[in-house]
């Protein structure tokens, strides 16, 4: 019995009723949230709860000497100093990737010194202020040694390279070295910071040997691991909840050593206890993007078509740590080129270590590419939307297979139209309204698919109301809603009738939320787990003698708005609760998984607690990508170089949309925080100390509303079956990459200067 | 931030008395003074709650010139009709300064009082050094991250930039300041750095800001202020220009030209070399571009706050365009 074939159908409004995957359902989560009735992890009130404030190394480089204690350990209401002497040692936990981890003690409170910023003791009280009072009380002297304070210090040196890294094809040297027209520039992007709005915390509360963290986390499985490991407790003994998360942006997917603090003086002092970063501490406590160097080599005919691109990229990492950004990763896919070559190394810097940010590697690598096409397009005097037309790439150029699906070519046609490309006049500062000069500017982006395993669990209540239960998070994208579509449609039941649970690790295990793939997963797994639930309801309905449908003698039933009927019509029309009353059952439930059928407890356990997932975007005969144009319109004042952006027109290819509305509200997301990449965001250092000094939302900035004008949309998708069970590819990364590039190329065609270091602020214009 | 005690004020008279005590501070929207409290900056031993005083929130505008109460919020300045139509230019430097959420909370008086925004000040943790601070420790900005600091009115003890937007139009047009009895005018009010850049207004222990009064004119009632700024909201200038103009009967010559910078010097800055350069001349772009660049003579940079040398005098011209050009 089929119960519901996958329906290809384009993901727009005219797709389906919200009851159903490509609906336009508002967020279900949306009301909570606005009412304030949703409780965000550290908001649980737990009795007897302690807090935590953590108190940081002010120099970058060097050894803790001496920490004094006494005068915080006699303030009001102080229960205990950490320092790097007095907390427990804890095991070190594995990688991502599931590393087995060197079998030596792991002390999150620090005695060598890597960052400022570092921490290096915590202060527990009973109240929080309390412990803020304390914390500066806590005296740290340092042996201060010689920082490298970022990429531009003196003594960064040329960094370790990154074989990995390496795409070759052709000769590109050569290739480059004959080229009728050569271009050659480099494109710095600074540190930015994810900022989410909920700053990082936590309450970690002990029972005996079992662990609850209240936690926002984009990975509860990844970070139950890393609990258990590092306290050496089973997996099992670990929870983490997370219902809702305020904002990520790639930050919230690693236990992080302030958790190991929090749950180390939960365990010594018997009481709950709760620790939420300053934010300030935001900057330094766990990694933003890693400022990156690039330099982008064209070699090209006079009409424009790339014989050659040579890629040579950089970026900071920790000392200690490891972080590479892929720069190379749009520079290989976007054009077709017959000679290629990309090579990366990383630079130790005095820094925490940079963390995953809104399309790690794709966004800072398109910045490069997408700029230099564009200087490209002016050198050989063809419009910018022409030469990326001359360059298209009709099957990937590095692994050599054919496109899932690429719609590129129709979001830049859709993208010009909409926005009027064809108006634009060719010349810099060739248009003009007043003191603004005006400048159009195109750039394109893409992000991989990427896939792995989700479990789903969904249950048919005796009242007819169904609830879906996973590990999966949602944090803004619309996890909550997508599923009760998914199950909704699956089942057919209205989606009012479908509570989904989300963000306790208790539930049906889920990978990373990152990457843009858990749509994807989980819409899979739902539809899985919901069929088999539908299997089992209609199974009962035709075999069980108390059915009202038993006589009827049908080998299918249908269905619909909650109601079960036969699909002659015949026969009685029944709501499932009353089905389930008839045969005296008083739930239904099945769990559902996207993993292959023959895989072990082993396999399950690891493709849901580390990244070290065998579907790269390549496999098989195709090769995976969504892709998107950006149409942009800035305006600057030609005396003053401010920029404004002031129309944004976006074509985007995420495949099927499972809900358009939100799928809209993700891309215009990321659009925003590329126009705040483009124009604002950087995290200044002071190069004497190594330390980021804009470390707040005053002095790093962010867009506001006055910075953003309408934004539109076109979804140029089509369901890619390669991609994933419903047909979608990514969304959420997807938007923000090509976003600078654009920006930069519409300011270099309103004012003839090139901006190639980020953010394009205003003293680089006057 | 440490424990500190709370009095809640029954009469202006009893806030100065309690604000003379050491350690006293008096506490308005607290907008300024709890975040510095929360850096570690702001250390009051008692903070004394002037907020709910009656009869100081007061905004009268008539012919002679408008009195703002110091609890008057800046939100309710900046809309108040007689504000908007007299000195248009007050009117735009509130709302242009912070958010909507902070001008519903913040007062003028306070807003007087708020400190510099150079980040080694607000950072006592991790750069003890600092002049305004701690007197005689040092200057943590010069040699570092100087991209906000001013270029005019600086000292070698310390280039903090004066960061508010209302006083800057405060200066163009002449306003006092009431402490009480005591009157100042606004330019005598705010200090340069000098050798104490740790005494930034002349204010003494005791004394309370009552009120703002700014004499009526024609240049304040013909008149705007311009904020140049990275973000389009919510930050402070990089340059900015409060500027008044009154015309002769000719609609063309300049009788009195007002002109004061923000964002570009240690305190809020009337450019009178600008202002005089242009008295009795034509109005016209030239010559205006020409005169503007006299409003940063003087200026002394520190490698990234270059700029502001550059934009200052384009602001102030292009400020005295557009006022100009005004019906
Ligand atoms: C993120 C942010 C952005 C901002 N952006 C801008 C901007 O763009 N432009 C701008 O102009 N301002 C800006 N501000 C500053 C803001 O305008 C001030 O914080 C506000 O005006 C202070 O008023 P308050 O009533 O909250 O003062 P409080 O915080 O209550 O007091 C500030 C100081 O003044 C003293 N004080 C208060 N009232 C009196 C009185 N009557 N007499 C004597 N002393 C008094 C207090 O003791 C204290 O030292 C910004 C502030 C923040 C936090
Ligand atoms: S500029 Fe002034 S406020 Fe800033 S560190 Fe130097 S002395 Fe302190």
């Amino acid at each position: 019995m089929t119960i519901h074939d996958l329906r290809t159908r384009h993901g727009d409004a005219s797709d389906g009723s919200a009851d159903q995957v490509g609906g336009r359902l508002s967020r279900v989560d949306g009301p909570a949230k606005i009412t304030g009735a949703a409780k965000y992890a550290v908001e649980q009130q737990l009795e007897g709860l302690a807090h935590a404030v953590l108190v940081e190394s002010t120099v970058a480089a060097g050894k803790v000497r001496a920490i004094d204690t006494a005068a915080a350990e006699g303030a009001p209401g102080v229960l205990l100093v950490l320092t790097p002497d007095t907390i427990p040692p804890l095991k070190t936990a594995s990688d991502w990737f599931g590393t087995p981890p060197p079998d030596v003690p792991y002390c999150p409170l620090a005695r060598d010194i890597a960052f400022s910023g570092q921490h290096v003791a915590a202060v527990v009280a009973e109240s929080f202020e309390q412990a803020v009072a304390a914390a500066a009380l806590v005296k740290v002297s340092y042996d201060e040694a010689p920082a490298v304070a970022d990429l531009s210090d003196p003594k960064a040196g040329d960094g370790i390279p990154i074989d990995m890294m390496t795409k070759e094809w052709g000769e590109a040297e050569a290739a480059f070295a004959s080229a009728p027209v050569r271009i050659c520039a480099a494109y710095n992007t600074p540190r930015e910071y994810q900022a989410p709005m909920e700053p990082h915390g936590l309450i970690a509360a002990w029972q005996g040997d079992r662990l609850t963290v209240w936690e926002p986390s984009q990975w509860l499985d990844g970070m139950a691991r890393t609990y258990a490991e590092w306290f050496a407790i089973p997996f099992e003994n670990v929870r983490l909840v997370s219902p809702y998360i305020g904002g990520g942006f790639g930050s919230k997917a690693l236990a992080l050593s302030h958790g190991a603090v929090a749950a180390s003086a939960a365990k010594m002092l018997g009481r709950p206890v709760r620790l939420v970063m300053s934010r300030p501490q935001t900057f330094t406590g766990y990694g933003g993007r890693a400022a990156t160097r690039q330099t982008v080599t064209l070699g090209a005919d006079r009409d424009g078509k790339i014989q050659s691109i040579v890629h040579r990229g950089v970026n900071e990492t920790s000392m200690g740590g490891m972080w590479v950004e892929p720069l190379g990763s749009v520079t290989s896919v976007m054009y077709a080129t017959p000679n290629f070559s990309s090579k990366q190394n990383v630079v130790r810097v005095n820094s925490v270590v940079p963390g995953a940010m809104r399309a790690p590697g794709e966004n800072p690598s398109a910045f490069g590419i997408e700029s230099a096409i564009d200087e490209l397009a002016y050198v050989v005097g063809i419009d910018p939307l022409e030469i990326r037309l001359r360059n298209y790439a009709e099957q990937d150029p590095h692994a050599r297979k054919a496109w899932s699906t690429r719609q590129l070519r129709e979001a830049f046609a859709a993208g010009a139209e909409a926005f009027g490309w064809a108006r634009r006049s060719p010349a810099p500062r060739s248009m003009r309204d007043g003191n603004q000069l005006i400048g159009w500017g195109v750039a394109a982006g893409t992000y991989p698919v990427r896939r792995a395993y989700g479990e789903a669990l969904v249950r048919i209540l005796a009242d007819g109301t169904v609830e879906v239960e996973s590990s999966s998070i949602d944090m803004g994208q619309g996890t909550y809603t997508i599923l009760a579509q998914t199950a909704a449609e699956t089942l057919g039941v209205p989606a009012d009738n479908v509570v989904v649970k989300l963000g306790d690790s208790r539930f049906a295990r889920a990978g990373v939320t990152g990457g843009s793939r858990l749509a994807g997963i989980m819409t899979g797994a739902v539809h899985k787990a919901a069929g088999a639930a539908l299997d089992q309801l209609v199974g009962l309905a035709i075999s069980d003698p108390r059915s009202p449908f038993h006589a009827l003698q049908a080998n299918t039933l249908v269905v619909a708005g909650g109601r079960v009927s036969s699909p002659r019509g015949d026969g009685p029309e029944v709501s499932i609760a009353e089905l389930l009353a008839s045969v005296g059952a008083d739930q239904i439930e099945a769990k559902g998984d996207t993993m292959p059928a023959n895989s072990t407890a082993e396999d399950r356990y690891k493709a849901y607690t580390t990244i070290a997932t065998p579907l790269t975007h390549t496999d098989g005969d195709y090769s995976r990508h969504s892709w998107c144009a950006h149409f942009i319109e800035v305006r600057v004042d030609e005396d003053f170089g401010t920029v404004r952006v002031s129309r944004v027109v976006s074509a985007l290819d995420s495949g099927r949309l499972y809900n358009p509305k939100l799928a809209e509200s993700q891309w215009k997301g990321g659009i925003i925080m590329g126009i705040g990449q483009a124009l604002l965001e950087e995290g200044i250092v002071d190069r004497r100390h190594g330390r980021i000094v804009n470390n707040n939302l005053a002095d790093y900035l962010v867009p506001t509303n006055a910075d953003i004008p309408d934004i539109q949309t076109i979804s140029v998708g089509i369901p890619d079956p390669h991609s994933s069970a419903l047909g979608g590819k990514g969304v959420g990364e997807l938007a923000i990459v090509g976003v600078a590039p654009a920006v930069a190329n519409a300011v270099f065609h309103a004012t003839g200067k090139r901006v190639r270091d980020l953010p394009i602020t205003l003293e680089k214009l006057i | 931030m440490r424990d500190f005690s709370y009095l809640r004020a029954t009469s202006p008279a009893a806030a100065r008395e309690a604000a003379a005590l050491p350690g006293a501070m008096l506490l308005a929207g607290g907008t300024t003074l709890l975040d510095l409290a929360k850096c570690g900056v702001a250390e009051p031993e008692t903070l004394v709650d002037i907020s709910h005083l009656k009869g100081l929130d007061t905004i009268e505008v008539g012919e002679h010139g408008a009195r703002l109460g110091a609890l008057a919020k800046m939100s309710q300045v900046a809309g108040h009709e007689g504000i908007k139509s007299r000195f248009p230019a007050v009117s735009e430097a509130l709302w242009q300064a912070a958010s909507a959420q902070i001008r519903n909370m913040a007062s003028i008086g306070g807003n007087l009082m708020q400190r510099t925004r150079c980040p080694y000040f607000r950072d006592p943790a991790n750069f003890p050094a600092c002049n305004k601070r701690e007197p005689g420790s040092g200057c943590s900005a010069i040699g570092g991250v100087t991209r906000g600091h001013a270029v005019l009115g600086t000292s070698e003890a310390c280039i903090a930039m004066y960061p508010g937007d209302l006083a800057v139009a405060l200066v163009a047009f002449d306003a006092t300041v009431h402490l009480g009895e005591r009157q100042l005018s606004v330019d005598d009010f705010f200090l340069l750095p000098g050798t104490t850049p740790e005494r930034e207004h002349a204010i003494q222990p005791g004394e309370m800001i009552t009120q703002i009064s700014i004499p009526a004119s024609a240049a304040a009632r013909r008149s705007t202020y311009l904020k140049v700024r990275d973000r389009q909201s919510y930050e402070f200038a990089a340059a900015s220009a409060a500027v008044g103009i009154e015309l002769e009967a000719d609609g063309r010559t300049i009788r009195d030209l007002r002109v004061a910078l923000g964002g570009v010097a240690t305190k809020p800055w009337r450019a009178r070399a600008v202002e005089e350069a242009l008295k009795g001349k034509v109005l016209e772009e030239d010559a205006v571009r020409r005169a503007s660049l006299l409003a940063v003579e003087g200026a002394v940079d520190h490698g990234a706050n270059h700029y502001k040398i550059e934009l200052a005098p384009r602001v102030v011209a292009r400020a005295i365009l557009k006022t100009g050009a005004m019906a």
